[in-house]
């Protein structure tokens, strides 16, 4: 292999002289590799409203962090639709960011590249100590039994959002606690050309995100205990029949939601045209789309029976966004210095606020910004009753052709195809069988 | 063009002809027109209007979108850097094609017959089968030399001059073969050299061909995204892939989506139809050879 | 064309013997003429080395092992795994192997429709345009526009429109014409074939329709004045004429229309986002999603020379056919 990567070179080096003379440049390279000791590259992923509110966001952090100790810290703020596959280049390559945000659910695929420098106690002890971050956020940071391959910088929950007025104008008095509940209501609030509840049947990561927490309620995992793929054991055919159920049986769900991957639900929620939806942190996003924030109200997410809690109470993946640190850095001590930065009291407060999620570090959760009724509601869904995705290597695939098999079943429901067990089976030994054999 | 004053036949067209003309242009101007009225109409709208049902008639006009455009995404940055690379990967294109098309347009050599069918048959490659491996060679030539390819206009200049390369040096083939060869062979008698005959004769007596070559690669890199993607960073990206940015998390700005589309959209159709009467003349004698 | 060509390089040899330009001190020598065709070729032969070939080779080493998450940092350590990535791939009762080859006939099927709707509409274009009439170079130019706009900004002005509750099509069809009880699905399911076919028509037949216009201009005008003597009408004229008289132009547009449709990449992805309808699902996409969404590099890169292969094949039989064809048909 070395002769040809060294005939490569020695050939392209040659072209490119000779494009060089014949274009006379025309270039600017500017490689986004780890520079000195005085710069930091930093990966953000977009939280807010737009790439450039997230550049507004963060800049004046970075300010203050280069004030305090003198390092500079070049911003790259990447659309969530590149990120993975930017990460992955720089995995591939070696080139990429000091520090960068990662979806909390890739930190054990990304782990098993081998591109994330591990938190042992070292590390951790630098930053102050593992024993700052909530449990929860802590158990979404790569496989069990491996030291971390990031730490929590936001967290999330899954939470039920529904709109006061159309509960009001139907006669319902207190959001659904259970799925049954969920159902009666939404029979009650599906007419007039409204729906009940938005689902995102596009989107594969949102559709993952569902029949996971089902999973969950079924007893199911869709992984076994040893990390091999198990996508059709009863619990797991029961729990992404009874997601696309709401469509297919129950008719709560519009059938147009089975087209939406780009947030369409929340627009519908926002106008008044679906009663609830099942949300992570959609505040700033209905704002945005003109609802005021007393006309929804924000409720724990449904389970089976009872209160949430854990087993078979679980209502919520712990979602977040981790902080990592690549081990091709040229500048550990500095991308280290920033992720403290980061995760201190004061940052998690400020950032968390401008995010509307809450903050991974025990003592920056306590503070009172963070007690309103929503923020309580997340709060104590990711203290009490909310899981981690699975973390196995092969997250990121199973995200793919599971949420990519619930995107099917969505289109059958919505073509007025029977959706039954079977055919949901079916569709997951479908899936199973693109996963990489172990 | 004087061509295009001349009828074609000397006969009166019957009204069959002219009506089933009439009809089937009107479709086709729908057709066409109907996206392009989209883009415009919906550029012009508020964003509760373009998330919600399709209206013919805006209800009220806005020119917001065409403000917010620039702050929603950093519009501005990546529209020069599609414009340096799509145009530097233009004119080095060019260049390129033209001397390799001269070369086997004018010149008998030991494995001409090679060179042509391999460079052609290199226009078939499926993108994805080379995207991988040439984002490595452009990482590894990165280490062993300091040559910043990925991540960088250059190497990005580089991969689209080469994806236009097959097409333009066939087409520019075709048009040299048109230029009578006595003319450079009496240019060379008279003592230009063979690259003085190309720059003086062939190249000036091809100009419309090379404008259609140019204009194609253009196209090609301008549209381009899955290298794109792959390819390029924060001050790097090109419009193909930073059109996604209107696209968030939470949400999609139809509206600015559509002025940018249009926006980005202005220039490249303008230059193209300024230059596409040299189309018409220069896909005449490159692709009917 | 042919006059002006002739005429411009004569203006330019005779300004030759301006002060400015010196001429050449020496016959160039027998080795230099030799090689000089290698040396205009170099810039060329060296870019498609680097940006083609090697890529190309090295995607084919990689169909040989097995290339996932674990060894993407450095990809030559990865396992060999012989044919295995390729038996992966061919074993059409397997799911893998299955959506490949579904995948592979409705490429497949999607390029026969798409090539033949956007030469039909490019044909038909041209032979109504061949005539000159009023407001003949506006609706030339209006034509080019679908050509013109950035591949990213059309497709996604269409997937707008596709949308199923908000979209114009929609609109039009079930608000406007009431078409069907219920509005249908444009971007999952079925119907996303027929949005991928419309679509890339839109896209595609401007370039048809430029070539051939192109093509019709070198008919000589004198054979219509002959056969329009001898009685033929306009209709006759356009089938005995003007059509036959496309074919040398139709073998090159066909040929790329078929690689261009065929290896598609830009249009679906826009379309339909990372995971593609079934119905929809075009190779270069579902290889993409083979590849980079699961991390499973062996068997993508597999896929792909299976793929390359396949064009080299169709292409080659392709040329040896319409090229013999020809022959024989200029002979005769």
């Amino acid at each position: 292999m070395r002769t040809i990567r060294a005939a490569a070179a020695s050939a392209v080096t040659l072209s490119l002289v000779l494009t060089a003379a014949a274009c006379g440049g025309g270039s600017s390279a500017d490689g986004s590799g780890s520079g000195g000791g005085k710069t930091l590259t930093y990966w953000a992923s977009n939280q807010g409203a737009s790439l450039e509110v997230d550049k507004k966001v963060l800049q004046p952090e970075l300010d203050r962090f280069e004030k305090e100790t003198g390092i500079k810290v070049k911003l790259e703020v990447i659309p969530w639709s590149d990120l993975l596959n930017r990460i992955l280049t720089a995995a591939t390559s070696g080139q990429g960011p000091d520090v960068l945000n990662i979806g909390n659910t890739w930190s054990a695929s990304l782990q098993s590249t081998g591109a994330l420098l591990p938190w042992d106690a070292k590390n951790f002890e630098a930053i102050g100590g593992k024993d700052r971050f909530v449990d929860s956020a802590l158990g979404s940071t790569g496989a069990t039994g491996q030291d971390p391959a990031a730490v929590p910088l936001y967290s999330m929950a899954y939470a039920l959002y529904y709109n006061k007025k159309m509960f009001k104008d139907a006669g319902i008095a207190k959001p659904p606690a259970t799925w049954d509940e969920l159902i009666a209501d939404g029979k009650k609030l599906s007419k007039d050309g409204r729906s009940a509840i938005g689902v995102e049947g596009g989107s594969l990561a949102n559709n993952i995100h569902q029949v996971f927490v089902m999973g969950k309620q079924h007893g199911a995992d869709f992984f076994t205990p040893d990390g091999k793929a198990d996508f059709t054991s009863d619990g797991a055919v029961a729990a992404v029949k009874q997601y696309v159920d709401l469509m297919a049986a129950h008719k709560i769900v519009a059938p147009g939601n089975a087209e939406y991957a780009q947030n369409q639900s929340l627009a519908d929620f926002a106008k008044d045209r679906t009663a609830m939806v099942l949300w992570q942190t959609p505040g700033t996003t209905f704002q945005a789309q003109g609802m005021n924030p007393d006309a929804w109200g924000v409720a724990p997410a449904p389970v089976p029976s009872g209160a949430p809690g854990q087993g078979r109470q679980i209502n919520s993946m712990v979602a977040g966004i981790n902080l990592a640190v690549f081990k091709n850095t040229g500048n550990k001590d500095g991308a280290l210095k920033f992720v403290k930065f980061m995760t201190g009291d004061q940052e998690q407060k400020t950032l968390n606020s401008a995010y509307g999620s809450i903050p991974p570090v025990k003592a920056a959760q306590q503070d009172p910004a963070f007690d309103t009724p929503t923020v309580t509601v997340l709060k104590q869904t990711l203290a009490t009753s909310a899981a981690a995705l699975p973390q196995v290597p092969e997250e990121s695939q199973f995200e793919t052709v599971v949420g990519t098999a619930v995107k099917e079943l969505f289109a059958d429901a919505a073509a007025g195809r029977p959706v039954t067990t079977e055919s949901v089976r079916a569709k997951l030994d479908k899936a199973q069988q693109q996963m990489p054999k172990k | 063009m004087p061509r295009d004053h001349r009828p074609r036949s000397p006969m009166a067209a019957p009204r069959s002809f002219l009506w089933s003309r009439r009809i089937f242009l009107t479709l086709l101007t729908g057709f066409v027109l109907l996206p392009v009225y989209v883009m415009v109409s919906s550029s012009l709208k508020p964003l509760a209007d373009v998330s919600g049902k399709f209206q013919w008639i805006p209800s009220g006009l806005t020119l917001r979108p065409y403000v917010d455009i620039w702050r929603t995404v950093p519009l501005a940055d990546y529209f020069v850097n599609s414009l340096v690379v799509a145009g530097t990967a233009t004119a080095c294109s060019l260049v390129v094609a033209v001397f390799a098309a001269y070369a086997v347009s004018r010149h008998a050599f030991r494995g001409k017959r090679v060179f042509t069918v391999t460079v052609l048959s290199t226009q078939m490659f499926p993108g994805i089968l080379f995207l991988l491996p040439l984002f490595l060679l452009y990482v590894n030539i990165g280490n062993a030399t300091g040559i910043a390819l990925f991540g960088s206009r250059g190497g990005l200049i580089l991969t689209y001059l080469t994806f236009s390369l097959p097409f333009s040096i066939w087409m520019l083939i075709g048009y040299f073969d048109a230029v009578p060869r006595d003319l450079d062979e009496a240019a060379e008698v008279d003592g230009c050299g063979p690259l003085g005959a190309l720059f003086r004769v062939v190249v000036p007596a091809a100009i419309p061909g090379i404008v259609a070559v140019g204009v194609y690669a253009f196209m090609t890199a301008w549209g381009e995204v899955l290298f794109a993607s792959v390819m390029t960073t924060d001050t790097t990206r090109t419009l193909a892939v930073g059109l996604q940015g209107y696209a968030t998390q939470n949400d999609v700005y139809w509206n600015q989506v559509m002025a940018a589309s249009l926006v980005v959209s202005v220039p490249v159709v303008a230059g193209f139809l300024l230059l596409q009467r040299y189309l018409v003349t220069g896909l005449t004698a490159g692709a009917v050879k | 064309m042919t006059t002006t060509a002739i005429e411009k390089p004569h203006g330019r040899t005779g300004q030759r013997h301006t002060p400015g330009a010196a001429p050449r001190r020496r016959r160039p020598g027998r080795l230099r003429a030799r090689g000089l065709p290698y040396l205009l070729l170099l810039p060329a032969l060296l870019l498609e080395l680097l940006v083609h070939l090697l890529p190309m080779l090295i995607g084919i080493v990689m169909s040989f092992k097995e290339l996932t998450q674990f060894f993407i940092r450095d990809w030559t350590a990865a396992p060999w795994t012989g044919l295995g990535n390729y038996a992966v791939s061919v074993d059409f009762d397997a799911p893998v192997g299955e959506a490949l080859l579904k995948s592979f006939l409705t490429t497949c099927l999607f390029t026969v429709c798409s090539v033949g709707l956007c030469w039909l509409l490019g044909a038909s274009a041209a032979v109504f345009m061949q005539e000159t009439f009023r407001g003949r170079g506006f609706l030339r130019a209006l034509f080019l526009v679908p050509y013109a706009l950035p591949v990213y900004a059309a497709v996604i002005t269409w997937a707008f429109m596709f949308q199923r509750d908000n979209g114009l099509v929609n609109h039009v069809l079930h608000d406007q014409l009431g078409i069907g009880d219920s509005p249908a699905f444009w971007l999952i399911g079925d119907n996303a074939f027929v949005t991928l076919l419309v679509v890339s028509v839109w896209k595609g037949w401007p370039f048809a329709f430029l070539v051939l216009m192109a093509g019709l201009q070198n008919v000589p005008r004198e054979i219509y004045e002959a056969a329009a003597l001898d009685g033929a009408g306009m209709w006759k004229q356009i089938r005995h004429i003007t059509l036959p008289s496309l074919q040398p132009v139709n073998q090159v547009l066909v040929l790329m229309l078929f690689l261009w449709t065929f290896n598609d990449f830009n249009t679906p992805f826009v379309l339909f986002g990372k995971a593609a309808p079934e119905a929809a699902d075009l190779i270069s996409l579902h290889i993409y999603q083979s590849s980079f969404q699961t991390w499973n590099f062996g068997t993508g890169s597999a896929m792909s020379v299976l793929l390359l292969l396949f064009l080299l094949v169709v292409t080659g039989a392709y040329l040896l056919l319409t090229t013999r064809g020809r022959r024989t048909g200029d002979a005769s």
